[in-house]
């Protein structure tokens, strides 16, 4: 049992004087805003640049360590785990297994959004076992998506189709 | 304790790299330092550290994106914000502290991924007071300081123009200065005045590139090498963020300087140095940097410069790779590209440019526009 005073109340939250939209307009706070003009464009490289041009086709395209075994995806021209330059390229399939999601419901700016999100990590049949891409799923709700659900890629039409991976409009279930 | 440099390797320098993304490039690299080493990384290095800053990436939390192309996953990685003769300071204390015996030190650049490096540059800028004056781009910064510098030490144009020559011919025997050139003064004369008093051939253009150093403790590099490369000092400084109060005489090179020598041992650099790379990424900078070095005296250094003191020949030869004005920019990577410029002389690996006295070097990295910071290394057979 405790000891000493215990009839400390405490509130749940600190209350204090919170700032109002009208505060900032009228000058209340000083403040300066900036927007700086940052901008890249990071060359893809040997490795995502064949896995962006073989979205662009509608296929996945992984490499292989001869070394482990593993059939690594996305591609990547080394093995991380051996330190070693890959062996090969292989094809895997554009269906997979949801290994983990989340039905989220706000935006980066904190605000609701209109449609909840199902943001799912899927492992690509025909990679190496949790070896996969982070994605969206679609054609489904989110109360039946489950760890484990069978899923298959909804591509772009192939002219609309840029070499990104939104090349992927979403997975939906199958079977 | 002493530290050595046991494996040197690098990609690059380039002008640009379309074919390669970053990640590549460290990679290549990579693998070439572990070569020169002999070692296995996911064996046999005990501590891995990168150089970076988040705003030349164009992501956040570099460090999260390392370990894959180091061969670090699942080992203990960290990044240092800044140049990579920090990250050296930092191997160095790693492994005398015995928190390991192998350490990997890694600087990269990949420049050319930069659209808006001019806006880049100013996000360095304190966004209130600072930023919004002018809309000039911020090599300005360089010319004010040069400006200042070249008033007090009374240096001419042909002085830095000497720089430039020296700098560029230099480069032309280093197979991997992009910029090099049989430039002469006159053609620094002609070159267009974009910051009066700066003129365009002066401002080092951005390169790419990565360099990678494995260090290790005495024993382990008696084991690896026959003849390790020492470092033998290192030491780091910073005046002020405040533009406004700053020195504009390079104290962060002299204070980072006397506190390399002093871990090094050296009591008169002019005299115990053989050679130096120096941050001459404007090229006013290379003659501001030789002076803190204490390599020669103020108001005699842009003299000896035009006499040929530090020609490749002469009596103390700075920047024999080129230099940043015929490597290039290469952003945190600056320092990697002199201290490796460094070792491969002392090692004689240098090809044609290799020195014919080369005991004791020192490398030379500032933080580039508009800091007033900056890091010194030294290193011996």
């Amino acid at each position: 049992m405790a000891v000493g005073k215990k009839d400390i109340s405490c509130p749940p939250e600190a209350i204090g004087t919170p700032i109002k939209d009208e505060d900032l307009k009228k000058g209340k706070v000083t403040y300066y805003e900036d927007y700086p003009d940052l901008r890249y464009a990071w060359t893809a490289g040997q490795a995502i640049s064949r896995f962006l041009n073989e979205l662009k086709k509608g296929r996945l395209i992984a490499t292989k360590c001869n070394e482990c075994g593993r059939i690594m995806f996305p591609p990547r021209i080394f093995c991380e785990l051996c330190f070693k330059p890959i062996d090969d390229w292989v094809y895997v399939k554009d269906t997979g297994v949801v290994q983990t999601f989340s039905i989220s419901y706000i935006d980066p700016d904190a605000r609701p959004l209109p449609e909840p999100i199902i943001v799912a990590v899927i492992a690509v049949d025909g990679a190496s076992p949790k070896m996969g891409i982070m994605h969206v799923l679609g054609e489904v709700k989110p109360e039946d998506v489950y760890i484990g659900m069978k899923v298959k890629a909804v591509w772009k039409d192939e002219e609309e189709r840029e070499g990104a991976i939104t090349d992927i409009k979403y997975w939906k279930p199958v079977g | 304790m002493r530290v050595a440099v046991v494996g040197v390797g690098y990609s690059g320098f380039n002008a640009n790299t379309p074919d390669l993304h970053w990640k590549e490039i460290m990679f290549e690299a990579a693998v070439r330092a572990y070569e020169d080493a002999g070692i296995n990384p996911r064996r046999d290095v005990d501590s891995f550290i990168t150089c970076a800053e988040d705003i030349w990436e164009g992501f956040a939390i570099f460090d999260e994106f390392v370990p894959d192309q180091l061969g670090a996953v699942l080992k203990p990685t960290c990044t240092i914000c800044g140049d990579f003769l920090y990250g050296l300071a930092t191997a160095y204390m790693h492994i005398t502290s015995g928190l390991a015996e192998v350490a990997v030190v890694e600087a990269h650049s990949k420049a050319s991924d930069i659209l808006t490096f001019g806006e880049v540059i100013k996000f360095a800028m304190d966004p209130i007071w600072l930023r919004q004056i002018g809309n000039a781009h911020p090599y300005y910064f360089a010319a004010l300081e040069m400006a200042q510098y070249i008033n007090e030490c009374c240096i001419t144009e042909e002085q830095i123009a000497s720089v430039v020559v020296k700098n560029k011919n230099n480069a032309r025997l280093n197979p991997s200065a992009p910029y090099g050139g049989k430039v002469g003064i006159e053609d620094v004369l002609n070159s267009p005045m974009v910051f009066d008093p700066m003129r365009k051939i002066e401002i080092a253009p951005r390169a790419d590139g990565a360099v990678v150093f494995v260090l290790a403790n005495e024993e382990i590099a008696k084991k690896l090498t026959d003849s390790p490369v020492w470092l033998k000092g290192v030491g780091w400084w910073s005046e002020t963020s405040n533009f406004d109060t700053m020195s504009f005489n390079a104290m962060y090179a002299a204070k980072a300087a006397k506190m390399a020598y002093k871990m090094a041992g050296i009591t008169n650099a002019a005299k115990e140095v053989d050679f130096a790379e120096v941050d001459d990424r404007f090229a006013f900078k290379e003659i501001q940097h030789i002076e803190a070095l204490g390599l020669s005296k103020r108001f005699e250094t842009a003299t000896l410069m035009v006499e040929g003191y530090f020609d490749r020949n002469g009596e103390l030869p700075i920047n024999v790779s080129g230099g940043n004005l015929g490597v290039g920019n290469l952003l945190e990577a600056t320092g990697g590209q002199k201290a490796l410029e460094v070792v491969l002389q002392l090692r004689g690996e240098a090809g044609k440019r290799q020195l014919s006295k080369a005991e004791v070097g020192v490398a030379q990295a500032w933080r580039y526009i508009p800091t007033a910071s900056g890091a010194v290394a030294v290193f011996g057979v």
